[in-house]
């Protein structure tokens, strides 16, 4: 928070990195929003720029990110993964080793201190694998305020584990029963509550997503991932990587390694979307290899919808990649021609998760299984000798019951 | 002359308010939507508003967001409206090719198709305006001005969470009429609505020569007749999109006559259509 990133990279000044005035990507982000929600993401916005600006604000969430989540994350070169994949060295940064295991604490504790400063009463957010809620249900509890999760009936059968805890901790967990029943529904209830109730409550957004400045709050908190293994790297290797690689949903931790790499034009920014079960449409969530330009909650970016602009279903293994929408700097990155996006499918991803816990016994989220997928392809791709960052943006213990269920082994 | 700005000058010299129906477009099926537009029509409806289906309405509450689904899963697409709507004003009867239509529209759905061509076919179909309600002010320029060369009104919203100041500048962008939301929240029936209402409503006339339309949470004859009193027009919509719910499993005209005995009894609060 305290340094930007361009006074300790390299900028390219070609690529702004901040949103403009409407909190345009270039041509993406801005507001696509009822008028109901405006005045509300206008007084967001002031109350961002005054936090960021508060070297009180920076101090405590710097504290509660070293004292509470346990950061720095270590950066871990995984020898025998980068043996198993036969090219360079990967690194892991480890966001699975957070409290509450996974990147979304960053934000989440960020998010729910701006909502305490603007004297909101209640937070609501929305989730898919459930990360960010239990990230935000934490964050509500620690700062002794009323939380509301949105989660789709798909994802409650799919995590249970995720929303017993969250209950647990004194959040409210509301199902929702419309559409596909999962984080695009239940992103939608989430806007309709806050539609209603913005006077008194915050709406935490989980990824890079949203109308402006939600895109660029939770790119500016998750950047902490990069910052850290951007120093960590140049300390255990003394060069910047060859690569980085993330997997992207809505795109939050990949944001958030990516940012800080973004003017280092030597470093290859690889993303990883959910290829599914395929190439047809509704088989997988791969909104910027396979979208188009669009809108949908809230901002335009690359969006997986029809020819009349409807959103169309999408599959992932991945609850959390479960998505047919994409943060707008990523397509923003994906039209510059800085991050490179690829798909990587269900079968690619489960292999990875069995890897790496045959390799190096750590087990990944599904979401990070599709980084390490990726990972596996760019380390053979670049060779010996060079080095790659793969982000583990969370742990597997949250899909130990779906990937036994897909095994035909239940754990009941 | 639109068909909008026509309709609110005869109203105006008959001190009439409008009644203003919102239905989905192919909610449960096109051809019923056609006789019910001519139903409401028949019964006092003044103006229509179309709602075109959409995946994700962030601003509908369960009644019109189910009834989304609905047209949806029929395989309802924006093409096949613009056709229904425009065998309508060919082949409908003088008063139904007079009633003022516009489009309730996600800027999603405008902006896949293009704005050029979304307004083109609207203006073809026979519309007269739309209501883009997840299109702030911010962004709607180059939509405003192009609805613009099409004689097409685009109708801004004003919230209870507008600040004045910005209520204002909305009122000096829009054309056709103001939409003003009665509620903070999403579309759906309540029982009471805010106590400022009135007052805010009052105040915005004093802003603004263009009629000002009430809308959101409106639901029955007793508040359509206390709204007249300050507003230009009301707006029906989740009162009337409830009574389509399970209309695919009985007789269309039982359904008709449903939709048109509720307007008319909308219609009779406000004093009964002219003639």
């Amino acid at each position: 928070m305290t340094q930007p990133a361009s006074t300790e990279s390299s900028a390219t000044p070609t690529i702004p990195q901040t949103p403009d005035t409407l909190g345009r990507f270039g041509a993406f982000g801005g507001r696509f929003v009822p008028e109901t929600l405006m005045d509300a993401l206008n007084q967001l916005s002031e109350a961002y720029e005054e936090a960021r600006a508060d070297p009180e604000f920076v101090r405590e969430l710097e504290y509660y990110w070293k004292d509470y989540v346990g950061r720095p994350s270590p950066l871990y070169r995984a020898d025998r993964l980068s043996k198993f994949a036969g090219g360079a060295d990967i690194y892991l940064k480890r966001e699975d080793l957070n409290h509450t295991g996974a990147h979304k604490i960053n934000n989440a504790i960020g998010q729910v201190m701006i909502a305490r400063r603007m004297g909101k009463k209640r937070v609501i957010a929305e989730t898919g694998a459930g990360q960010h809620g239990v990230a935000t249900a934490t964050a509500c509890a620690l700062f002794g305020i009323s939380c509301t999760v949105y989660m789709g009936e798909e994802d409650i059968r799919r995590q249970k584990l995720n929303v017993f805890n969250m209950r647990t901790m004194g959040a409210t967990v509301v199902p929702v029963a419309s559409g596909s029943k999962t984080l695009r529904d239940a992103t939608n209830e989430a806007f309709r509550d806050w539609m209603g109730s913005s006077k008194e409550t915050h709406y935490t957004i989980g990824s890079v997503v949203g109308p402006h400045p939600f895109p660029m709050i939770v790119r500016d908190f998750q950047s902490v991932i990069g910052r850290e293994a951007r120093a960590q790297i140049l300390e255990k290797v003394d060069r910047l990587p060859d690569a980085v690689v993330a997997c992207v949903g809505g795109g939050s931790n990949a944001a958030g390694i990516f940012y800080p790499f973004i003017g280092d034009a030597e470093v290859e920014l690889v993303g990883a979307e959910a290829g599914g079960r395929g190439g047809k449409a509704g088989d997988h969530a791969s909104s910027l290899t396979q979208g188009k330009p669009g809108v949908l909650h809230g901002s335009f970016s690359y969006v997986l919808q029809d020819d009349d602009g409807q959103t169309q279903d999408v599959h992932s293994i991945s609850a959390g990649l479960d998505y047919p929408g994409v943060g707008p700097e990523h397509a923003f990155w994906k039209d510059c021609g800085r991050v490179r996006y690829e798909s990587v499918t269900d079968a690619e991803a489960l292999a990875a998760y069995g890897e790496a816990a045959r390799q190096e016994g750590i087990l990944p989220a599904l979401e990070s299984s599709h980084a390490i997928a990726q990972a596996f392809k760019e380390a053979r791709r670049l060779g010996a000798g060079k080095v790659l960052i793969a982000c583990l943006s969370g742990r597997g213990d949250k899909d130990a019951y779906e990937v036994a269920r897909l095994r035909g082994e239940p754990l009941g | 002359m639109n068909r909008i700005d026509a309709l609110f000058a005869r109203l105006k010299a008959e001190n009439r308010r409008a009644l203003m129906p919102f239905l989905t477009a192919g909610d449960p099926d096109l051809a019923t939507t056609a006789v019910l537009i001519q139903e409401l029509v028949r019964r006092g409806a003044d103006l229509l508003e179309i709602g075109i289906p959409y995946s994700d309405p962030v601003a509908d509450g369960p009644v019109i967001a189910a009834s989304y689904h609905r047209a949806l899963t029929q395989g309802v697409r924006v093409g096949h409206i613009f056709q229904t709507l425009r065998t309508l004003r060919a082949e409908g009867d003088e008063a139904v090719r007079e009633t003022p239509l516009i489009s309730m529209v996600s800027y999603s759905i405008v902006n896949r198709m293009g704005v050029e061509r979304y307004l083109n076919d609207a203006a073809t179909a026979g519309l007269d305006g739309l209501i883009v309600p997840d299109l702030p002010v911010e962004e709607s320029a180059r939509l405003q001005e192009k609805a613009t060369q099409r004689d097409l009104k685009l109708i801004q919203l004003i919230t209870p969470t507008t600040p004045r100041a910005r209520a204002v500048e909305i009122a000096r962008l829009t054309t056709g009429f103001i939409y003003y939301v009665s509620v903070a929240g999403i579309t759906g029936e309540r029982k009471a609505l805010p106590e400022d209402l009135k007052e805010n409503v009052a105040w915005l006339r004093t802003q603004t020569d263009l009629p000002i339309c009430i809308g959101f949470g409106i639901g029955s004859p007793e508040q359509v007749h206390e709204l007249a009193s300050v507003a230009d027009g009301l707006i029906v919509g989740s009162a009337l999109v409830r009574r389509l719910a399970d209309a695919a499993n009985r007789p269309r005209a039982d359904v008709v006559k449903e939709v048109g005995d509720f307007i008319g009894s909308l219609s009779e609060a406000l004093g009964g259509p002219a003639n």
